[in-house]
């Protein structure tokens, strides 16, 4: 199984991340594309993926909810900006729980040997809106005030179990 | 927006300032009072209070009154609920890329099946691929 590289760097609203597959590029791109494609990858195991709208053109938009198996919806949705090519995908995104903090996303799509490196960048609004969606997920990068925060949940937590 | 999801917005906002998170790091080893709280910084105690309210708010800390002095304490609950939600991001994509390796097994070996072609291994040409 191949690793995902993160690297989100202190001080700056932005997260890169790195993944290679065993296929052609132009299979990833119809599974980033084509939404029943989409909805039998995107998203953790234990929730269905639905999609309500995804309109893949210049000005287009998009809408897909997760959803628990308590019915619990948490819904996604954005903008797609340019036209949507192999080289790449451009899109805006928002996390309908934390309205208001929108990251513009790249997808890039570069095959080499048979397998293809996919590439995610997303820059968001603030280093705060950054990190807001990161924190604690990430190996790599963490700000001092979150290395703090980290320690203070490890602790918090553990005591009170 | 949902009470949760409104609740969990208040938790983001509290802890997007890094002067909210130390104070959060200082209660995680017991009450304080304003004056304590604010010991360690340079800011002012109206300037504590005015960022306890906003933890107050986002339910991390409570609040009681001691003679004439108000302790703040760490209420973990939000916290965890914050958690769980942000330690998703690696783990969201980890997850679903596992799944996608899957999905572009299952389509690759689809496309071989309907290929009109078989695969190279069994060519009925004969023709070597190497």
């Amino acid at each position: 199984m191949t690793e995902m590289k993160v690297a989100a760097e202190p001080g700056v609203p932005q997260i890169l991340t790195e993944r290679e597959f065993e296929a052609p590029r132009e299979l990833l791109f119809r599974a980033f594309t084509e939404p029943d494609l989409l909805t039998q990858w995107l998203g953790p195991r234990q929730y269905t993926m639905k999609v309500d709208r995804f309109d893949l053109r210049d000005g287009g938009t998009y809408r897909y909810l997760h959803i628990g198996d308590d019915g619990t919806e948490h819904a996604f949705h954005g903008v797609f900006h340019g036209e949507a090519t192999l080289d790449g995908i451009v899109q805006t995104f928002e996390y309908e729980g934390w309205a208001g903090h929108v990251s513009l996303d790249t997808v890039t799509f570069e095959e080499r040997d048979g397998t293809t490196v996919v590439r995610t960048n997303s820059v968001f609004q603030s280093v705060e809106d950054r990190d807001g969606m990161v924190q604690s997920g990430m190996a790599d990068g963490m700000t001092e005030g979150y290395d703090r925060l980290e320690e203070l949940l490890n602790t918090t937590l553990k005591s009170r179990h | 927006m949902l009470a949760a999801e409104a609740e969990l917005d208040r938790v983001f906002g509290a802890l997007a300032d890094p002067t909210r998170r130390a104070i959060l790091t200082r209660l995680a080893e017991g009450e304080a009072t304003v004056a304590q709280l604010t010991a360690p910084f340079t800011v002012s105690q109206p300037a504590i209070s005015r960022h306890l309210k906003v933890l107050e708010r986002a339910g991390l800390i409570s609040r009681t009154r001691r003679a004439t002095a108000r302790l703040s304490h760490l209420e973990a609950e939000p916290l965890k609920e914050a958690v769980v939600w942000l330690a998703g991001y690696r783990e969201y994509w980890e997850e679903s890329y596992d799944r996608l390796d899957q999905l572009l097994v299952d389509l690759q070996r689809t496309e071989t099946d309907r290929s009109p072609f078989p695969d190279p291994g069994s060519d009925p040409t004969g023709r070597s691929t190497s």
